[in-house]
């Protein structure tokens, strides 16, 4: 790229940060989805029978199910026959010091760490392992031996079908079935890369593990796998960051990420999305469509969430737990902001089957601009579940008077013992918090977003820490002349 | 020329004339004492100083430092070093006092072209501020003004006023609500501040403030106008009299 026409993208990139394409030579399919689709990737990535079997039943069915249109968004009709399935830069590492040098580039820019740092004797630092995925596949995987030392496997998605098969095939599609929803459906059928982790027995992840999603090439699905495995009494924190260039074409993101937390084990799963989510005027922008859930197996265990929703022009996204082990624990943290035209509609449901199980949810959304957001939440309550308790709190934020908040908690409680707490607030900016402000000398949009950031507080404190600033940066950059 | 200079201002809210033709001038190291009863105009006068949007000047003009006021925006006004303490300081939710006030001494010191004040150097200043005013060390981690009580937010109003250093501070009734021993702390601070650099115009209804703080003035504001000014016995006499003793100058 020439010295200035990145000047005069930096310039009209209106507060995107991670608009950029990067040039690689990339191997992609056409546009088109049948069965030859699905047996193309299968066979890319070498897969055994059973799992192109698997992915075949999920493609099937995936075509006898109806686009779900339940939730507060509208967007054109997606054609799945214009989407490409399969992208990828054309020469595959075989380790890291293998990766292209533009992609690690790529991923520098976007300020993720792709080289393992020694630890400095003495000094305190804290370590992140990254897996990279781009476009279809994962680039690399830093860590992966020390990781290894512990027993720990984090590597990408096909990987682990290459080298665990038993794991995979024992996990995949035990949380979300390949028939569970429209997207997870057309997922299970042509899912690319993801990560995969599992945490033996007793083992505590000595490090942050994390995974960084880019979406590089034009007219091209992502539509990544994750599965977390955390085994009795193990403990895991784990982040995903993604972003994408500025086209004026709508990109499909349709992700399934599936936890298991077996007795006492504990899974923290942390996003900060930040998918491209249109221009000012409401064109392009990534249409994210995610099912995450978590299911507390065991007794005990915990699966906790948070995220950070920024980007995408729609969300659709609904991180649940199912609480099957007895006193096991579900939270769910959520900042959701909507500008432009953005819309999101974002909740979570908490399924409550074990004895003594809770849940927590937090969820801050954010409205500006022209933006939309839906807080969608559902809470149920099985007759099995004696002495559950759940609390709820749901607070909006409206910047501006052409923006939108709503609101719905369903709540199902089929046990009389039940105890289920819902609070919910709409706010705005005041003008007299502004002023005061003003009056200690800090400028509107400083006062914005210092006041942003305060609403969104009880999430981003459940962030770890390094990610925290990065979340509270991000608000920044995403609210710049929201006002006014 | 005085440090702050208001001549004739008339200010109005909704059509309605509230501030009627206010002159006035505080000179650098003075304290200047507005009292007057409940609705006469003296948060108006405050807020308008300060640079509030909700009320419009129609007439007058206000000089600060020979520079016209009015035409700066609120941030710039506190930038200068003119500070308002609040008659009703409002919530920041989820905002912790340290976060705001380093917010604000960088916007400052950007204003004065200075760089971002080092971490450690901004707690040592801060620490010696809140034992000006007495303050516990748990609420810098605080929301502003959130869950506290109403003679805790006028105190806070006034560290706040010691850690930014204002050279022009209006402090709207922040001696309403506090207790004897918080009185004579918050008047402590505003007594260590007074240097010859520095002015003050302090609004209050009683008395007893001026006990700690001796004025070099006292107006009398009624009904948007300033009937009476004198030394430091005009706020005795008024204690004694009320404001019926002013009444016909302003009719
Ligand atoms: N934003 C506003 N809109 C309408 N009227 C207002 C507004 N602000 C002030 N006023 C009116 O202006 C008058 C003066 O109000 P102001 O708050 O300045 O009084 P004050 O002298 O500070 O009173 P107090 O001693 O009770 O604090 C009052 O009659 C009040 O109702
Ligand atoms: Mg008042």
């Amino acid at each position: 790229m020439s010295a200035s026409t990145k000047t005069i993208e930096e310039l009209t990139r209106k507060g995107y940060e991670f608009g950029f394409v990067t040039d690689i030579e990339q191997e992609s399919l056409p546009p088109g989805l049948n069965e030859d689709t699905v047996r193309f990737i299968s066979a890319k990535k070498e897969e055994p029978e059973w799992l192109l079997e698997w992915r075949l039943e999920a493609f099937r069915n995936w075509l006898e199910m109806p686009l779900p249109n339940w939730a507060h968004v509208k967007y054109p009709p997606i054609d799945f026959q214009a989407i490409s399935y399969f992208a990828a830069p054309k020469d595959q590492p075989k380790s890291l010091d293998e990766v292209d040098p533009k992609l690690l580039e790529t991923y520098e820019k976007l300020g993720i760490p792709m080289h393992e740092r020694e630890m400095l004797a003495g000094v305190q630092q804290r370590q992140v392992a990254v897996d990279a995925v781009f476009d279809s596949v994962s680039v690399g995987t830093t860590y992966k031996d020390k990781l290894a030392e512990k027993g720990i496997i984090f590597c990408s998605m096909s990987e682990a079908v290459r080298e665990h098969p038993e794991l995979v095939r024992k996990y995949l599609g035990t949380v979300v079935p390949k028939g569970d929803n429209f997207f997870a459906g057309l997922n299970s059928a042509v899912f690319s890369d993801g990560s995969f982790v599992y945490i033996p027995r007793g083992v505590r992840c000595p490090m942050e593990l994390s995974t960084y999603f880019r979406m590089n090439a034009g007219h091209t699905g992502q539509f990544e796998r994750t599965l977390i495995i955390a085994e009795e009494g193990a403990h895991v924190s784990y982040l995903e960051g993604c972003t994408a260039p500025m086209r004026d074409e709508n990109q499909l993101h349709a992700a399934v990420v599936e936890l298991v937390a077996l007795d006492d084990a504990e899974i923290k799963y942390s996003t900060v999305q930040n998918w491209y989510p249109g221009d000012e005027n409401g064109k392009g922008g990534i249409f994210n469509f995610v099912t995450k859930r978590g299911l507390c197996a065991g007794k005990r265990s915990k699966i906790s969430w948070t995220q950070v929703e920024t980007g995408s022009a729609i969300t659709w996204k609904y991180p649940s737990c199912v609480l099957k082990g007895d006193d096991s624990v579900g939270e769910f943290y959520s900042v959701a902001v909507s500008r432009g035209h953005q819309q999101a509609d974002t909740g979570t449901k908490m399924i409550h089957m074990g004895k003594n199980t809770r849940s927590t949810i937090i969820a801050k959304g954010i409205s500006a601009g022209h933006g939309e957001q839906t807080y969608r939440g559902l809470v149920r309550v099985l007759p099995t579940a004696n002495n559950a308790r759940n609390y709820s709190q749901c607070d909006s934020m409206l910047i501006g008077d052409q923006c939108g908040a709503h609101t719905f908690p369903y709540i199902d409680a089929q046990h009389p013992g039940a105890q289920i707490e819902h609070e919910a607030t709409t706010s705005r900016i005041s003008e007299d918090q502004l002023f005061y402000c003003k009056q200690r000398g800090i400028g509107e949009e400083e006062a914005v977003s210092l006041i942003v950031n305060g609403f969104c507080r009880d999430v981003f404190k459940k962030l770890p820490m390094e990610f925290a600033v990065e979340a509270q940066k991000l608000l920044e950059v995403t609210l710049e002349d929201s006002v006014g | 020329m005085a440090m702050l200079e208001i001549r004739n201002l008339h200010v109005s809210v909704g059509g309605e004339e509230i501030l009627k033709g206010i002159d006035l001038a505080v000179d650098a190291g003075e304290v200047h004492a507005i009292m007057g009863p409940n609705g006469s105009g003296k948060s108006t006068l405050a807020k308008v100083l300060a640079g509030h949007d909700g009320y419009e000047v129609t007439q007058g003009e206000v000089l600060y430092e020979g520079e016209d006021l009015l035409e700066l925006e609120p941030e710039e006004r506190a930038r200068k070093g003119v500070f308002l303490g609040f008659q009703y300081p409002v919530e920041i939710p989820g905002v912790a006092n340290t976060y705001f006030l380093k917010a604000a001494v960088n916007a400052i010191r950007k204003h004065r072209g200075e760089g971002e004040i080092d971490a450690m150097e901004f707690l040592k200043h801060i620490r010696e501020k809140m034992k000006l005013v007495k303050m516990d060390d748990a609420l810098l981690k605080r929301p502003v003004n959130e869950g506290v009580s109403g003679g805790e937010k006028k105190r806070n109003e006034v560290f706040q006023m010691a850690v930014l250093e204002p050279k022009f501070a209006i402090l709207d009734e922040t001696d309403s609500g506090l207790d004897i021993d918080a009185l004579r702390t918050v008047a402590e601070g505003v007594n260590v501040m007074r240097t010859p650099e520095r002015g003050f115009l302090l609004i209050t209804h009683y008395q007893r403030l001026l006990n700690y703080i001796q004025p070099d003035r006292v107006h009398v504001l009624l009904d948007g106008r300033v009937v009476k000014s004198g030394d430091k016995t005009l706020a005795e006499e008024l204690e004694k009299s009320g404001y019926a003793l002013f009444e016909d100058n302003a009719a």
